[in-house]
């Protein structure tokens, strides 16, 4: 049913921290290891060899420059299903293929009734959706769903494969539905936001912003929005916590 | 977009057979159009001919097109099964409206009955197809409210045009058919341009600050792309047209489709009716060539909000 349930008893999803993302791509290579085995089989890829290579992967991580001159970073982005509340993907499927799962939120396509006609792919705003070409179906991120529940698994195992394969902890896998849960209280303390919120397709998925600079505090506070004051009095405080941050980050 | 041929044709040829059996829906129980066998077989039979070619056409770009069956259950949520649906349900009063025309000769009571539903249901159809686009919010030119009427208005304009050339084939030489032809054209133009200058005045509301979230630090420069070619995503979504080559081929689109055909048509006001059938076919050709580049574009100036991922600035 392409109908979407009217709530989910939980709703699973990543946590994403943009400042700790190295770019190393680990999360999108295991990803592909993963899935072209696992739920998601084949995950093909045509001329692998030759000149035009190109296959359907669930993760891509781009990287961005952001800022100007001293100021400007370098942000890596891996980009995934958001699993969204209200995904405009399943809405639109013709066939019943596309789905939302009442009980844990995971969107997924059934590769047996999937016609691939790849309205999916038109209707979801994030590039979520890859065509297999050879497989004729559409692939997506499956949020892992044959790890998360394996029991033959050791705990430590059951979560996405990206977040396991994450070498710096840039991933965080749960329950984004409890406010409780280690992922909602880290997005609640990191101020961790949506994808386009203006979308209306409420991602489960939140995005940590890369914290400010530590070698120029003043600078980065004024470009992440918190106002530094201008003017002498405040300057003073402002200025020894500037001091008090290099020091304690040395 | 990427222009996808088997969708372009479809909604061409399919459009123009909606347009037709709308017109025969409704004129043959009016009694304007021959009641015989032979206008009923050649009319509806070119008008179910094109309606089907179309629809086998579009599952030429599905993955598993021996699933497209599945495409008729979701009709509750989907406007693509919506358009299965509605386009599987016209053949019905359209196979009823045939029977009586072509072996009983009869397009009154029931008949005429099952001419009003199928020209509903065709319309319907029309409606799907082009909700099918408009309700996409992730491609601006697509989502506003002049594509559905576009769709309408062109698959009536090409029936009309049809249907002035198979009148003319049977020997019936009508002032009205050209006429239909002409206002119908008319109206079609009038709601093309405004749906073109709704998506060239539609403003570019998502930028890659917003789309990454990163604004807050900054201007937002792509670094490095996730890949070295480029993947589904950027082959589907990705297609761009130059601005100079869209505006030329929406000039040629507009010549094929309105300005040909309307001018024909006045001439075949004036000319026998021998030399009105050439002009007559003369006007189907062009506008059908017209409206295949119109679909064309249609895609291939679409963007899609995906790409400022990819490095468009804005969508």
């Amino acid at each position: 049913m392409t109908t979407l349930p009217r709530s989910t008893a939980r709703k699973l999803g990543l946590v994403i921290d943009l400042d700790t993302c190295v770019g190393c791509q680990a999360c999108a290579t295991s990803c592909k290891e993963w899935n072209t085995g696992g739920y998601s089989a084949p995950l093909t890829d045509q001329d692998p060899y030759g000149a035009d290579p190109h296959g359907a992967w669930l993760n891509r991580v781009h990287a961005y420059e952001v800022g100007e001159g001293a100021q400007s970073r370098t942000v890596h982005f891996p980009r995934s299903c958001l699993h969204c509340e209200t995904p405009a993907c399943v809405t639109v499927c013709p066939t019943g293929a596309s789905y939302k799962r009442a009980e844990d939120g995971i969107v997924l396509v059934n590769p047996d009734t999937c016609i691939g006609c790849k309205l999916c792919s038109w209707a979801c705003p994030y590039g979520a959706r890859e065509y297999d070409y050879a497989d004729g179906v559409m692939k997506k991120c499956t949020l892992c769903v044959d790890r998360i529940y394996n029991e033959t698994f050791a705990p430590e195992d059951r979560i996405p494969v990206c977040v396991r394969a994450c070498p710096t902890g840039a991933r965080h896998f749960g329950d984004l539905g409890d406010p409780a849960s280690a992922v909602s209280q880290l997005a609640a303390e990191r101020g961790g936001f949506d994808l386009l919120p203006e979308t209306g397709c409420k991602p489960v998925n939140k995005y940590l912003p890369p914290r400010p600079r530590r070698d120029a505090t003043a600078a980065s506070a004024a470009a992440t929005g918190v106002s530094a004051n201008s003017g002498d009095e405040a300057s003073a405080s402002a200025r020894f916590f500037a001091w008090a941050d290099k020091v304690l980050s040395r | 977009m990427h222009p996808a041929y088997s969708v372009i044709f479809f909604t061409t040829a399919s459009g123009a057979g909606y347009g037709l059996l709308i017109l025969l829906g409704l004129l043959g129980p009016l009694g304007w159009v021959p009641q015989t066998s032979v206008f009923g077989l050649v009319g509806l039979g070119l008008a179910l001919t094109l309606v089907t070619g179309g629809l086998l056409s579009s599952t030429a770009h599905l993955g598993h097109p021996e699933r497209a069956w599945r495409a008729l259950s979701q009709w509750r949520s989907s406007w693509l099964s919506r358009e299965g649906v509605a386009s599987l349900a016209t053949y019905v009063p359209a196979g009823v409206l045939g029977i009586g025309w072509v072996f009983l000769e009869r397009t009154d009571g029931f008949f005429a009955a099952m001419g009003v539903l199928a020209a509903v249901f065709a319309v319907g159809t029309l409606v799907c197809t082009g909700m099918i686009y408009a309700s996409l919010p992730t491609i601006r030119a697509w989502h506003q409210p002049f594509v559905v009427p576009v769709y309408v208005a062109l698959g009536l304009a090409t029936g009309a045009l049809l249907l002035s050339l198979l009148l003319l084939l049977v020997g019936v030489a009508t002032a009205w058919a050209p006429w239909l032809a002409i206002l119908t054209l008319a109206a079609a133009w009038l709601l093309k341009t405004a749906s073109w200058a709704r998506a060239d005045r539609a403003e570019r509301i998502y930028t890659v600050e917003q789309a990454t979230g990163l604004g807050r630090f900054g201007k937002v420069r792509p670094l490095e792309p996730p890949h070295t070619q480029p993947n589904y995503v950027m082959r589907e979504m990705g297609y761009r047209i130059g601005r100079k080559h869209a505006q030329k081929l929406r000039r040629i689109a507009v010549m094929l489709t309105f300005v040909v055909p309307v001018l024909v048509s006045a001439l075949m006001l004036a000319a026998g009716s021998g030399i009105g059938l050439l002009l007559a076919l003369g006007a189907v050709v062009s506008a059908g060539a017209g409206v295949l580049l119109e679909r064309w574009l249609f895609f291939a100036e679409a963007e899609h909000v995906v790409m400022i991922y990819y490095g468009r600035e804005a969508a």
